[in-house]
C-alpha cells in the first residue's frame, strides 16, 4: 500500500497542475495579506478561497486524475492486491497531496501573518476540507464511467455544496420564521461540510456578532467543546463515508 | 478700618480652629468605640479611627466632623444593618473598610449612605459584599472619590447598585472601582454631576445606568464586561467623553444603550468587542465625533425613531456589521468617517472617496428581520447578495450613507 501512495504522489506531482495549485494558493494568500492593512480583513479573503477555491480545486482535480489514471487502476487490479488496498492508496495518495498543497500555498502566509488561534482553525478547517472533496469526488468518479459526466457530477455537487444548499437554508428560514429554527438550523448544518466549517470559524471570527440571541444558540451548542467535537467528528464522518461508499462500489465494479 | 477687620476675622478664625478637637479611637484609647467618639464630638472635630474590627450596628453621624480611618479599620454590618449613615453636611469620610450591610428587598440598605446633606466627602473607602454600595439621597455638592466596591452576589434581586445616586445634585464620582454589584454606578435624578475615571466592571447589569438625569458628563471611565453594558435614558445634555466601552457581551448588552436622549454629545470614546457599540432609540440632536469602533459585533444600531443624529469623523474598524436600522426613514447625518469596509476609489486625491458608502449591508437588514439568518453569514450565497445589493440598493435604507467616506482612518 505504501509503495502505491508513493508512485500516486510522485505522479501528482510529476502531474504539475498541483504544483501551479500550491503557488496559486500561495500567491494568492500573501497578496490578501499584503493588500489589506489589518490581518483580520485578510483572514476573511482567506476564508473566502478556503470555502470556495480548495473544495473547487480538491473535488475537479481529483475526479479528473481519478479518470486518467483509469489504465493504471487497471494494471493493478491484474495484480495480487486487494481493490480496497488499490482505492485507499489512492485516496490517501490524493488527499494528502491535496493537504500538502494547502498547507504550503497557505499555511505559510497564515503563519507569519496571523499567527493564532483563528489562523490555526483556518489551516485545520481548510485540511479537513481538502480531505472531505477529495472524498466526495472519489464517489463521484466511481458511479460514472463516462468521464464528461463524472467531471460535470463533480462541479455540479460543489455547487451544490457552496451555493444552492445555503440558498436552499436561506429560503427554509424565511419560510418558518414564525417558528424557533435556531435549533434546526444546527441540525441542518451538519449537512453540509462547507457550512459547518464556515460556522466553526465564524465562531472565531465574529465571536461578538454571534452573542446577539440566535448567535448564542449558535454559540451554545458549536462554541463548546462538545459541539466542537461533534463538528469536527461530523466533518470526519463527511471524508470517510464517501470513501467508504466509493469502495464498496469500487469493489464490485466491472471496470 | 479695614485691617481691623481682618484681624478680628482671623482672630475668630484662630479661635474657632483651636476649639476643633482630635478624638482617637481603638483598643487601648480612651473611646473603644467610634458610637462614643461621636458622642464626645461636636461640628468640626476629626475622630481618628485606629485599625481593628468595629461592630457598630447603624452608626448614624449628625455632626459635621472628619472621621478617618488609619490602616482599614473594618465597619462590620453583620448583614443586617445598614452601616454608615451621614446626616449632616461636610462630613468627610475616609480609609475605612466597610463589610457586609443589611440585604433587603423592603429598604435599600447601603455601605455608606447619605442622606438630605450637602458637601460631604467620602474618599479612599473600600466596600465589600455591601448591598447597595455608596447611597446618596438628596446630597448636593458631595464628592465619592476613589473607593473600591466589590460585591459577589450572584442575582439581581439580591443586589444592590454600586454608586447610586438618587434626586442628588452637583455630584463628582471620581475614580472608583466597582465591581460585582447590580448597576455600578447608577443615577436618578441627578443633575448637574461629574463621572470621572471609574472602572466599573463585570457588575451584573449595567456599568452605568442614568435615567432622568440631565446636564451631567462622563468622562474617561472604563465599563468593561458588564452583563448590558451602559445605559442612558429619559435624560438630556449628557456628555460622555473619553470612555472605554469593552466586551458587553450578550443579546440586549450594549456598550452604550440611549433611549430617549437628547442634546447630548459623544466623542473620543472607544467601542472594543461589544454584541453592540451604541444602541439608539428615540434619540435625537446627539452629537457623534472621534469615537472608534472596533471588533464589535454591530457598531451602531439606530433605530428609525431618531433623528438629527451627527456622526463625523469616527473609524469603524473590522466590525462584523457597521450599522443596522430597522426602517427605512432616516434623519440622520454619517458623512466624513472612515469605514473599513469602504470599497471606493478616490480620483481627485482629496483622501474623500468619490462614492457613497452605505454602511447598512444587506444581510444586516435580513438578519434584523430574521435573525436564525445568522447562521449563513459569511457564506458564498450571502457575499454575493451584498454584491448585488451593493450595486442595485432596494432592501438598504437609500439615504443612509456616508457621503464623503474618508480614505484612510483617523488619528484617534
Amino acid at each position: 500500500m505504501k509503495k502505491i501512495i508513493k508512485y500516486v504522489i510522485i505522479d501528482i506531482l510529476r502531474n504539475k497542475i498541483i504544483l501551479a495549485y500550491t503557488a496559486f494558493l500561495l500567491v494568492l494568500s500573501f497578496s490578501i495579506f499584503s493588500l489589506e492593512d489589518n490581518a483580520a480583513k485578510g483572514l476573511l479573503g482567506l476564508l473566502n478561497i478556503i470555502l470556495i477555491i480548495v473544495p473547487l480545486v480538491s473535488i475537479v482535480f481529483s475526479t479528473i486524475y481519478v479518470y486518467n489514471s483509469a489504465e493504471f487502476i487497471e494494471l493493478l487490479v491484474s495484480q495480487p492486491l486487494k481493490r480496497r488496498t488499490i482505492w485507499m492508496s489512492l485516496f490517501s495518495g490524493l488527499s494528502s497531496s491535496m493537504v500538502l498543497a494547502f498547507l504550503v500555498g497557505a499555511g505559510i502566509p497564515v503563519f507569519i501573518y496571523q499567527p493564532d488561534i483563528t489562523g490555526v482553525m483556518m489551516l485545520l478547517i481548510g485540511v479537513l476540507l481538502s480531505v472531505i472533496f477529495v472524498a466526495i469526488a472519489m464517489l463521484a468518479a466511481v458511479k460514472t464511467r463516462d468521464k464528461a459526466k463524472g467531471i460535470g457530477i463533480a462541479v455540479l455537487l460543489w455547487l451544490y455544496f457552496s451555493l444552492l444548499f445555503d440558498g436552499f437554508v436561506l429560503f427554509l428560514v424565511f419560510q418558518f420564521s414564525d417558528y424557533p429554527v435556531e435549533k434546526m438550523m444546527v441540525v441542518v448544518s451538519m449537512f453540509n461540510p462547507l457550512d459547518l466549517a464556515r460556522i466553526m470559524i465564524l465562531l472565531k471570527m465574529d465571536v461578538s456578532a454571534l452573542m446577539g440571541y440566535t448567535g448564542a444558540v449558535f454559540k451554545d451548542f458549536f462554541g463548546t467543546g462538545i459541539g466542537m467535537l461533534l463538528s469536527f467528528s461530523v466533518l470526519l464522518l463527511w471524508s470517510i463515508l464517501p470513501v467508504w461508499f466509493s469502495i464498496r462500489k469500487f469493489n464490485t465494479k466491472d471496470l | 478700618m479695614k485691617r481691623i477687620l481682618l484681624i478680628t476675622i482671623l482672630g475668630i478664625c484662630v479661635v474657632f480652629f483651636a476649639d476643633a478637637k482630635t478624638i482617637k479611637v481603638g483598643a487601648s484609647k480612651k473611646c473603644t468605640t467610634i458610637q462614643q467618639a461621636l458622642m464626645f464630638a461636636s461640628n468640626g472635630d476629626t475622630v481618628m479611627v485606629n485599625k481593628g474590627m468595629y461592630h457598630e450596628k447603624n452608626l448614624i453621624i449628625s455632626k459635621r466632623i472628619a472621621l478617618i480611618g488609619i490602616d482599614y479599620p473594618v465597619l462590620d454590618g453583620e448583614l443586617k444593618y445598614e452601616v454608615v449613615a451621614i446626616k449632616a453636611s461636610g462630613v468627610l469620610m475616609q480609609g475605612f473598610k466597610v463589610i457586609r450591610s443589611g440585604v433587603s428587598s423592603m429598604e435599600d440598605f447601603a455601605g455608606i449612605k447619605i442622606y438630605n446633606c450637602r458637601d460631604v466627602i467620602i474618599r479612599d473607602n473600600i466596600l465589600e459584599n455591601t448591598f447597595f454600595g455608596i447611597y446618596s439621597q438628596y446630597g448636593i455638592n458631595c464628592t465619592i472619590e476613589k473607593n473600591k466596591l466589590t460585591a459577589s452576589s450572584s442575582e439581581e434581586q439580591q443586589s444592590g447598585n454600586g454608586i447610586h445616586c438618587w434626586k442628588s445634585d452637583s455630584m463628582r464620582i471620581i475614580g472608583n472601582f466597582i465591581t460585582g454589584h447590580r448597576d455600578g454606578i447608577y443615577f436618578e435624578f441627578v443633575t448637574n454631576s461629574i463621572i470621572w475615571r471609574n472602572n466599573s466592571e463585570k457588575n451584573l447589569r449595567y456599568g452605568l445606568h442614568f435615567m432622568f438625569s440631565s446636564n451631567d458628563s462622563y468622562i474617561a471611565n472604563i465599563f468593561k464586561n458588564n452583563g448590558a453594558g451602559v445605559s442612558v435614558m429619559f435624560s438630556h445634555d449628557v456628555k460622555m467623553i473619553h470612555n472605554y466601552f469593552e466586551e458587553n457581551w450578550g443579546d440586549g448588552s450594549y456598550g452604550i444603550l440611549l433611549k430617549e436622549i437628547s442634546d447630548g454629545i459623544i466623542e473620543n470614546n472607544r467601542f472594543v468587542k461589544n454584541t453592540v457599540g451604541i444602541y439608539m432609540e428615540g434619540t435625537s440632536r446627539i452629537k457623534m465625533n472621534g469615537n472608534v469602533f472596533e471588533k464589535n459585533g454591530w457598531a451602531m444600531k439606530i433605530q428609525a425613531s431618531c433623528m438629527d443624529i451627527t456622526v463625523t469623523g469616527n473609524n469603524f474598524l473590522n466590525n462584523t456589521f457597521d450599522m443596522s436600522t430597522n426602517g427605512s426613514l432616516v434623519l440622520n447625518t454619517f458623512n466624513g468617517n472612515f469605514w473599513d469596509k469602504y470599497e471606493g476609489y478616490d480620483l481627485n486625491k482629496d483622501h474623500v472617496g468619490d462614492i457613497p458608502y452605505r454602511p447598512v449591508s444587506m444581510y444586516s437588514v435580513i438578519i434584523e428581520k430574521n435573525p436564525p439568518a445568522m447562521i449563513l453569514f459569511r457564506s458564498f450565497i450571502t457575499t454575493l447578495l451584498d454584491k448585488t445589493e451593493k450595486v442595485l440598493p432596494s432592501l438598504t435604507p437609500e439615504n443612509f450613507k456616508d457621503a464623503f467616506p474618508l480614505m484612510k482612518p483617523l488619528r484617534l
